[in-house]
């Protein structure tokens, strides 16, 4: 027998898995899909309840006291760009996609970056599946998502959750590994308890590398944001989206040029409040 | 230096025959070290087993400070670690203030660490991103005392050590002298009795480490704690301990005085280390000392009251001052009022010198000459 007629297909098991989890899980799939909905809304009701230029305003403001007169500068810019371009909402719809995205992708890495620092086997186990997350096409994820949650902005965030866990899953593990050895000793030494010494020492000295996991968390996420307008995320995707369809040049390189700038501002902002208190290194 | 021996005879620290092997077939490896004698070269290769600390048996007393010297691969370093359990020992007995470490549960056993028993670590181990204030606080902000009260005790803390100037900086900006201070002021305020100290000044310049020392045995003394001091030096260790415990391949070779260590050392890896050692401040009247009433037969124009005295505690350094500044023949040495010997130049060279037969020496030798 040719070895090529064989057909290796992993898909040929894992759809009836997700028409079983479909079938037999509705309810939760629906209640999920509902909390991720409203939170998004609520994300989305206060970036869009100002007008524009006060939410420049207010941002630039932030910037400048939070952070410094740079990143204020590049942030009035770039929404400026977001604004005057004419792709306000899609822009805000993209912001607050990528935020709720974060946020889920961090309360999921974090916890199970740790286990995974603590517990060797675990971290033996998660590691190739953390590869395979990283390394397949974003766009298939879209697919289980979409077969679940249907068309819509909570597959988008479901697809872009499990490619940005990955990234901030295995930096969280590296960034406590690489706490000192001599500053878990002085916890114990000192007679602290563990939830102390997780809070007070390996947090602490975990941080630097945490924030680098975050940046890359958010960067990916806002790539995969991206890629969702294909399902209807709505969004600057959606422009993408729309641009490619209709040929329409004009429309797709506004859309295109206002994601570089909501990732520029996304990572300016992020690593400025982040890293406003300098690490002191001895 | 070993005058103030500990007064008040209370243990603080016990180890009865401790043991810390590493693998996995330790009972094994224990039993064929312990009861066959095998070699820890021979135990590695049959058991796959390394022995870091083997039947270790030791007391720390109340007041003393107790030096474990060795040099790096001896054990040391676990030795001390298995005091306040960050190492679980494989077999023996580990005991402070009477507890035996093995049975407390964890709330029991962070309560000692946190109150009994403190540590400060060759690499200082201070927190990069609190300050200098909040790092010396930070014992007692693990117990849960109040903010206002623990930066007041870490105030005092920084005072005593002389870096009271210091407390909004971050460690970064101290040198490693001034970092070690504040892992020393970090300790005193938890107020424990004993102090474990992991090589802390190992890495300091030699005069800075001196100082250190120095401050470091004045500040234990005058606050009445206990210590286990670590060190891969001899002289360090001459300088601070009132006992000195030498180890090599995990075993206690010798425990004792710096004197009883450099005047009879247990074996020639002792006699070795001890061979380089200046004798001048270790080496005291009543071992170098000839029977007086001999002296006095042999130079009988000499009128024995009128020679210059000094204590049987006192060392080379001050009887070669003593001699040479009066231009005697020789010190009577007198305790309780009572002559016990007289110690004569060639006592004092012999002395020096560190020869053997020192009293075969000074008692026949060269006195006929004179």
């Amino acid at each position: 027998m040719n070895p090529t007629e064989m057909r290796v297909s992993p898909g040929a098991w894992l759809a009836p898995a997700i028409d079983w989890l479909n079938a037999n899980f509705h309810p939760l799939f629906a209640f999920i899909s509902r909390v991720v909905d409203t939170v998004l809304g609520a994300f989305e009701t206060v970036l869009l309840a100002l007008p524009g230029w006060g939410v420049i305003a207010l941002v630039t403001l932030l910037a400048l006291l939070l952070i410094n007169l740079r990143t204020a500068v590049l942030a009035a810019a770039m929404l400026g760009f977001c604004w005057l371009s004419g792709l306000w909402t899609a822009s805000m719809q993209t912001l607050a996609l990528v935020s709720v995205s974060v946020l889920l992708s961090v309360l999921i890495a974090f916890p199970l970056g740790i286990l995974a620092a603590r517990v060797k086997r675990f971290e033996q186990m998660s590691s190739p599946v953390l590869n395979i997350m990283q390394t397949v096409p974003p766009w298939v994820y879209l697919i289980p998502a979409v077969m679940i949650f249907s068309l819509g902005k909570v597959p988008a965030i479901m697809a872009t959750v499990i490619y940005g866990v990955a990234p901030m899953m295995r930096l969280t593990t590296l960034a406590f590994r690489q706490v000192p050895r001599n500053l878990l000793e002085l916890g114990q030494a000192l007679g602290a308890t563990p939830r102390v010494i997780l809070l007070k020492i390996e947090i602490p000295a975990a941080v630097p590398t945490l924030l680098v996991g975050l940046n890359q968390c958010i960067l990916l996420s806002l790539a995969m944001v991206v890629l969702a307008g294909l399902v209807g995320a709505g969004g600057l995707g959606a422009e993408v989206t729309r641009g490619l369809t209709r040929m329409e040049m004009g429309l797709g390189l506004r859309a295109g040029l206002a994601i570089v700038a909501v990732a520029l501002l996304l990572d300016r902002l992020s690593r400025g409040l982040l890293q406003r208190k300098p690490i002191q290194q001895s | 230096m070993n005058s103030s021996v500990a007064c008040a005879d209370e243990v603080l620290v016990s180890c009865r025959g401790v043991w810390k092997v590493f693998g996995k077939h330790v009972d094994e490896a224990i039993e064929a070290s312990r009861d066959r004698g095998v070699s820890k070269k021979q135990i590695l290769h049959d058991h796959g087993c390394v022995i870091g600390v083997s039947d270790v048996s030791l007391e720390v007393k109340r007041g003393e400070i107790f030096c474990i010297m060795g040099l790096s691969g001896s054990g040391k370093s676990t030795l001390i670690r298995l005091l306040n359990k960050l190492i679980v020992p494989s077999a023996g007995q580990v005991l402070v203030k009477g507890q035996d470490l093995a049975t407390l549960d964890g709330a029991a056993l962070r309560k000692v660490r946190s109150q009994h028993i403190g540590m400060v670590f060759q690499s200082v181990a201070l927190l990069p991103h609190r300050s200098v204030l909040e790092n010396v606080a930070f014992g007692l902000e693990v117990q849960g005392v109040s903010k206002h009260e623990r930066h007041a005790a870490a105030q005092q803390s920084l005072e005593k050590v002389g870096l009271s100037d210091w407390a909004t900086r971050f460690p970064g900006e101290l040198s490693g002298g001034m970092q070690q201070r504040v892992g020393l002021a970090r300790v005193l305020t938890c107020d424990p009795e004993i102090i474990l100290m992991d090589e802390p000044f190992s890495a300091l310049d030699p005069l800075i480490r001196r100082q250190l020392q120095d401050e470091f045995r004045g500040l234990t003394k005058s606050l009445g704690k206990s210590a286990v001091f670590i060190t891969h030096d001899l002289e360090e260790a001459i300088r601070l301990g009132d006992r000195i415990a030498i180890m090599k391949d995990g075993v206690i070779i010798q425990v004792g005085s710096a004197e009883d260590i450099v005047l009879k050392p247990a074996d020639a890896y002792v006699a070795d280390f001890v061979a380089g050692i200046s004798r001048l401040h270790l080496v005291r009247a009543h071992s170098v000392m000839s029977q007086h009433a001999q002296w006095a037969a042999r130079h009988p124009h000499i009128d024995l009251a009128a020679l210059p005295v000094a204590g049987p505690q006192a060392d080379l350094d001050e009887l070669i001052n003593l001699l040479i500044q009066s231009g005697a023949e020789a010190l009577l040495i007198v305790e309780g009022g009572q002559p016990v010997g007289v110690v004569t130049p060639t006592d004092l060279l012999r002395g020096v010198q560190g020869s053997e037969s020192e009293e075969g020496a000074a008692v026949v030798a060269p006195e006929v000459q004179a």
